[in-house]
């Protein structure tokens, strides 16, 4: 438990820098169970209440937090990522955990999720840390007739001097403002398409990151009249936007996955751990691709995998070892490439972690990499190599997410429940929408 | 340092010995007017009181101490075990105590705590060095007059430091004096945020927190 020391430290720090940096307004966050960004703001005259006993609020209007006896709950602020805001400074924001009345962790919070699969992990001695790089697309804010593109650049495209390139530059470094490093951003293969990968953290204050990030680049784009959109697929016939993440776990000082006998240089740990993501991997799919346009993206042809397979070297693997920089065993890890932008962080991180400790726990084998592009695999040579297939469409997703109890654990019931009730409804809405694929095709000719 | 006032004479002998081991100057006293004649003029650093003979002196001793126009702090107890009923109510004239027989690792660190937090003179509000200022008070750290936007945590690990100039510190043992054991980054953690703190340090000054290859890092050694 945190001493009432370390907690009137950490609340004094923060009544102090409003003070002294004369800020007006404090955003409180959080998130909704769909990754939703969620705030609410308070003035500095209630934040001493707010940081030590939490605001209470009805929790029914917000995804996933409705119960049928109880809609209260109490937001408490996480004093340690308090930050001021970039764009004005007045404003300051803090995420919070949210709680039942009775001060246990409410079970609808995503973030109390993640810290649960934490601390499951920290009782093995392990911490986890995680790399993503979010890839997004700028748009035209006029979208009635469909996103519009504002430049034709193309992958580390340099030449194009362009308004998004350097909108894409002040996120960056309203974000690095933030205390959030970004290792590299860069202009994406598809036209408008931009990639900011975050240098690696905690798993914990990664998924906070991710949160913030997305609402920095929208609102950057925002206050320059673009729309900043992290939708997987938005164009058809060009690669769509993922968020490729680089996962490494640490025991004390040391990487775990790491070991310089191993011709890959993976530890068994490592190997495991692969192992039961990769096991686990349909069954999580609807949590790191939860949107009926997620699937438009895993497809075959476009850098996205689609089959469940790993490799070192091979840009149509679910799962890619990068192979570790010789002078430095650190940078052990592998990168999960399904997951895309519109994931709720904090369940995504909580859904490959517990499928990683999965493999552990139960001694999953590492099956052999997979080198060739599955892109160009036939049917039969795909079942001959004995290889899954990811769901492709919500509803296979969310079928495999049901029957798996891991999923249903790492999540904890309430979460889980609401998720497959809510994707159902998804799915069954656009079931019966009529497309523009459809007329184009039948209205005529049938 | 200006010296300790020793309280009595005879002190126990181990109180004395653990002192001159620490590197703590000393003047033992047992006449309290003396108190005042041997008063160095920047003042005492504070006093170690033994009650180990008589408590009701010890306890008259302590107030005259907390009554002196120049008030003397810290002001430490050393108490018989058996006593420390005796404490109750008491709490006013003193601002911590060590038990008989003296653990003198305990007896040190209490020292180490009572000079950081109230030591007389040593009473850190600012933290100062070379271009770096930390304000313990206001929890503001500017370096070359600019304000630092620190997270918690980084504020934290740059203090602690800074309050430590020269002095190499592993990772895990900066993960648990900062973040203390519940944390869930692990030791790595360490290094993500002496990146961060080296970023807005900016390029002139990051080199105030140096990389100590395959330990840990010092902070210092930096051009004052």
């Amino acid at each position: 438990m945190e001493s009432s020391s370390e907690k009137s430290s950490k609340i004094g720090y923060v009544l102090k820098t409003v003070e002294e940096r004369k800020v007006n307004f404090i955003q409180l966050w959080f998130s909704d169970i769909l990754g939703t960004p969620k705030s609410f703001q308070i003035t500095p005259a209630e934040l001493e209440n707010a940081l030590q006993d939490g605001m209470t609020f009805d929790g029914s209007a917000i995804d996933g937090f409705s119960r049928i006896q109880e809609s209260d709950v109490i937001a408490l602020p996480d004093p340690t990522t308090f930050t001021l805001m970039p764009s004005d400074p007045s404003v300051a924001s803090v995420f919070c955990d949210i709680y039942n009345l009775d001060l246990t962790p409410f079970e609808g919070c995503p973030r109390n999720t993640l810290r649960r699969a934490l601390d499951r992990a920290h009782k093995l001695g392990y911490t986890f840390f995680a790399a993503p790089e979010i890839e997004y697309f700028y748009f035209d804010t006029h979208i009635k007739d469909g996103p519009v593109p504002l430049d034709n650049g193309s992958y580390f495209e340099l030449t194009v001097a362009n308004l998004p390139s350097q909108i894409r530059k002040k996120t960056v470094l309203a974000l690095e403002d933030m205390g959030i490093p970004v290792e590299y951003s860069q202009h994406e293969d598809a036209p408008s398409q931009h990639e900011i990968d975050l240098r690696y953290t905690d798993a914990l204050s990664m998924a906070d990151n991710v949160m913030t990030a997305r609402v920095i680049i929208k609102e950057i784009a925002a206050a320059h009249g673009i729309l900043a959109s992290f939708m997987p697929k938005p164009i058809s016939g060009v690669q769509g936007s993922g968020m490729h993440t680089h996962f490494s776990l640490f025991k004390g000082n040391s990487n775990a996955f790491y070991d310089e006998e191993d011709p890959y240089q993976l530890s068994e740990v490592a190997r495991r751990f692969i192992a039961g993501v990769l096991h686990n991997a349909p069954a999580m799919t609807a949590i790191t691709n939860q949107w009926v346009n997620s699937y438009k993206r895993l497809v075959v042809g476009y850098e996205a995998p689609t089959y469940v397979s790993w490799a070192q070297n091979n840009r149509s693997a679910l799962v890619r070892v990068p192979k570790p920089k010789s002078n430095n065993p650190d940078s052990t890890r592998f990168e999960y490439r399904a997951i895309d932008p519109g994931v709720n962080p904090y369940l995504g991180f909580a859904a490959i972690l517990g499928a990683g400790l999965d493999g552990i726990e139960n001694g999953y084998e590492l099956p052999s990499e997979v080198q060739e592009n599955l892109y160009k695999l036939s049917p039969e040579e795909v079942e001959k190599y004995g290889i899954l297939s990811l769901p492709g469409n919500l509803d296979e997703a969310v079928k495999e997410m049901e029957r798996s109890t891991l999923m249903r654990e790492i999540l904890g019931e309430h979460v889980f429940e609401w998720f497959i009730r809510n994707k159902r409804d998804e799915w069954s809405g656009y079931k019966t929408h009529v497309s523009q694929f459809e007329i184009d095709r039948y209205l005529e000719r049938l | 340092m200006e010296p300790l006032i020793l309280y009595p004479e005879k002190a126990p002998f181990h109180v004395a010995k653990a002192l001159e081991e620490f590197g703590y100057p000393f003047t033992p006293i047992s006449l309290i007017a003396r108190v005042s004649s041997l008063e160095p003029s920047e003042g005492w650093s504070g006093a170690i009181v033994c009650a180990d003979q008589s408590l009701e002196d010890a306890f008259f001793v302590c107030r005259h101490l907390r009554t002196k126009e120049r008030q003397i702090t810290p002001l430490l107890l050393v108490i018989e075990r058996s006593m420390l009923d005796k404490l109750e109510l008491r709490e006013d004239l003193f601002d911590d105590f060590v038990t008989l027989p003296l653990d003198t690792k305990e007896f040190h660190v209490r020292l180490q705590r009572l000079f950081f937090r109230t030591g007389r003179g040593l009473v850190q509000e600012v933290i100062e060095y070379g271009p770096l200022k930390i304000n313990l008070e206001t929890y503001q750290a500017t370096v070359a007059s600019r304000a630092l936007d620190l997270t918690y945590m980084e504020y934290q690990l740059l203090t602690f430091l800074a309050s430590h100039p020269g002095r190499v510190f592993d990772r895990e043992t900066l993960l648990s004096r900062v973040w203390g054991y519940e944390y869930y980054g692990g030791a790595r953690t360490v290094d993500v945020h002496v990146r961060r703190l080296r970023a807005k340090l900016g390029e002139q000054h990051e080199s105030m927190i140096e990389t100590v290859r395959s330990v840990g890092y010092r902070f210092g050694r930096h051009q004052r």
